[in-house]
């Protein structure tokens, strides 16, 4: 509370000028800190208040936490990388092929990928090929393709078709009218696509436990298998506020990354 | 009737325009009238030859333009009139080939445009289109030095040319070049996508109902100002409307389209309005085609009757046109009315005798060079 009007002042007193900035604190975008900071510190003062087994003293210390959500952290922001590097280029591809058997298939695939349950996808995977932390963001990937290839055919297919046009007629090349005109109009919209991919992948990457790739899952699944239900609940409480989290943060760099003017 | 009153002002009777160039050497200015043709030569514009060109659609019966063919003077505004659908606009696009041609040839200053590669042509091809089409994630400024980027032109001199062409088109630099499009009211961004286009003061400008989205009023002063511009700069313009006042009040030439952009007609706004080749082209004009025809004629153009003749309050500027005059007789009901100089001394007196007589004689003068109504079928 006290971080964020202070932060405010600050802010408004630096750039009293500019609208967007002084409001960047609103009620509503300074909600999902305050949320998570109260919740995560409920979970601290209940689980110190309670006695921690030996079971529980395994879980529930900071090297164990901080190892499992680093494990997380990394899969989960691999993962959304290598959507973002594959899937904007697919979606450009897609919205500009003339062959709909190309697009169809694109699209199919990415249906397919998130349609699929992940938990069984993962574990067929491990299966047919091996376990760990590669088929894990494979997995993650496949699943979490589907929001920035859309995004990206969306926010590529509704610009004014009078901006493109008229850019072409001003003798832009289709390579000019795409990275100086299409993309960055797009990029609010794809940006969109990224946060909810994002926000899928850190629910999804609970699954990689049952495939020995870590992550948040290995304390919630423990928690359930040895019925140590304080553990099973500061694991899913802390994967619940990282999401929340994430989401937040994309949402202030959307707004940060959306073009002015639009 | 006050709308034609200001338009006309600026511009008077086309035959007389060039006349009218204030500023330029009278070397500038040089009058062709080895043909009906009336046009400035020597301009900053290119010149244009159509020749058989048509556009067919695959899978469409019926061509979207057949077989056309036309010679656009430097420094010409030549109006495309026609109902929506009659390939109007899609003869202009293929000029800057926007959309190819099927079949036929176009000419920029004898240069074969389907030879050259379409995006440098752009670049040297203004292009105005309705719906103005500014990107909405560049300022006004950005906007406006696009094709000079392309170009490859310094920062100094592209920062010096946004802030000339935005005073041509009557935006305080300092307010507006920082601006994004939508802080910007339809008449000003109009005005932007003019000078957008004007931005490497290209020779030849294709415009597509430029000011069909914006109000009567912000119309007719976006008409004012930029015959204004047009009589500075003297680019060869292919403008098209389904407005054919607006075609009467802007064109040097007319092309009157029916479909598959047949011309029934190719000739000046007094020629189409006196002597309208066929029925189609006369139930283009519509009513009152002597009205619209007065306000192409200035008073300065008629024998004026005595000045002692002028009775009453009422009185009409000498560089009015006719359809003022009429229009002022029609208020006053006193039969005649005082035409005064700039001085505001009365110099002469018009009654509507007089002015029919204006309009007898200018039916009788395109008759005697019958090349003036040029139809192609």
């Amino acid at each position: 509370m006290v971080f964020t009007s202070a932060a405010a002042d600050t802010i408004s007193l630096e750039r009293p000028s500019q609208r967007t900035r002084s409001r960047f604190w609103s009620p509503r975008r300074a909600a999902t800190p305050i949320v998570i900071v109260l919740v995560l510190g409920a979970l601290y003062l209940w689980i110190s208040s309670i006695e921690l087994d030996s079971i529980m003293q395994r879980t529930l210390n900071w090297d164990y936490i901080l190892l499992r959500t680093r494990e997380h952290l990394i899969l989960t922001f691999s993962a959304s990388f290598l959507v973002a590097i594959l899937a904007i280029p697919a979606g450009i591809i897609a919205s500009r092929t003339r062959s709909r058997l190309l697009r169809g298939t694109i699209l199919t695939v990415a249906n397919i990928g998130q349609a699929t349950p992940a938990i069984g996808f993962i574990i067929l995977l491990a299966i047919i090929w091996q376990i760990g932390f590669t088929t894990a963001l494979i997995a993650l990937v496949v699943y979490s393709f589907l929001p920035v290839l859309r995004n990206t055919m969306v926010g590529l297919s509704q610009i004014d078709p009078n901006v493109t046009e008229s850019a072409r007629g001003m003798g832009m090349t289709p390579t000019q009218v795409l990275l100086r005109i299409e993309l960055p109009l797009a990029v609010p919209v794809i940006l969109a696509g990224l946060r909810t991919s994002l926000v899928f992948a850190v629910g999804v990457a609970t699954v990689a436990t049952f495939i020995n790739a870590g992550g948040l899952g290995d304390m919630i699944v423990n928690g359930l298998k040895l019925q140590r239900f304080p553990v099973l609940i500061a694991g899913a409480v802390i994967v619940s506020c990282i999401a929340l989290l994430i989401d937040w943060i994309a949402g202030v760099v959307e707004d940060i990354l959306r073009p002015r003017g639009i | 009737m006050p709308d034609m009153t200001e338009p006309t002002d600026s511009r008077a009777f086309p035959d007389t325009r060039p006349n009218k160039l204030i500023g330029q050497t009278s070397t500038d200015a040089t009058i062709s009238t080895t043909t009906t043709i009336t046009t400035v030569r020597n301009t900053s514009g290119a010149h244009i030859q159509l020749a058989d060109v048509s556009k067919i659609y695959p899978q469409q019966a019926v061509p979207a333009v057949e077989n056309f063919s036309m010679d656009v003077q430097p420094g010409e505004l030549v109006m495309f009139v026609g109902p929506s659908g009659c390939g109007k606009t899609t003869t202009m696009k293929m000029i800057n080939r926007i959309i190819e041609p099927s079949s036929g040839s176009i000419q920029i200053d004898g240069r074969d445009v389907l030879s050259l590669d379409p995006n440098e042509l752009r670049r040297h091809i203004g292009y105005v289109i309705q719906q103005i089409g500014l990107f909405p994630h560049m300022t006004i400024a950005e906007n406006i030095s696009v094709v000079p980027k392309l170009l490859g032109w310094s920062k100094a001199k592209i920062s010096a040319r946004v802030d000339e062409l935005l005073s041509v088109v009557q935006l305080d630099p300092s307010t507006f070049a920082g601006r994004y499009p939508k802080q910007l009211s339809g008449g000003q961004q109009q005005r932007v996508g003019v000078a957008r286009a004007l931005a490497a003061d290209p020779p030849v400008m294709l415009m597509d109902e430029p000011f069909g989205a914006t109000d009567p009023i912000t119309r007719e002063k976006l008409q004012q100002e930029f015959l204004r511009l047009q009589d500075t700069i003297g680019k060869t313009i292919i403008f098209v409307t389904h407005d054919f006042d607006e075609a009467v009040r802007l064109g040097d030439r007319i092309a009157v389209l029916s479909d598959r952009s047949h011309i029934e007609q190719f000739d000046t706004p007094a020629a189409i309005l006196s002597r309208p080749a066929n029925d189609y082209v006369a139930s283009f004009i519509g009513h009152g085609a002597a009205i619209k025809r007065l306000g192409l004629l200035p008073i300065t153009g008629v024998t004026l009757g005595a000045a002692a003749a002028a009775s009453g309050p009422v009185t009409v500027p000498l560089s009015d046109t006719l359809r003022d005059a009429l229009d002022a007789l029609v208020v006053s009901g006193q039969g005649v009315v005082g035409v005064a100089d700039a001085d505001g001394r009365i110099v002469g007196s018009l009654t509507v005798d007089s002015i029919s007589t204006a309009l007898g004689a200018e039916v009788v003068a395109p008759a005697a060079g019958s090349g003036a109504t040029k139809t192609e079928r």
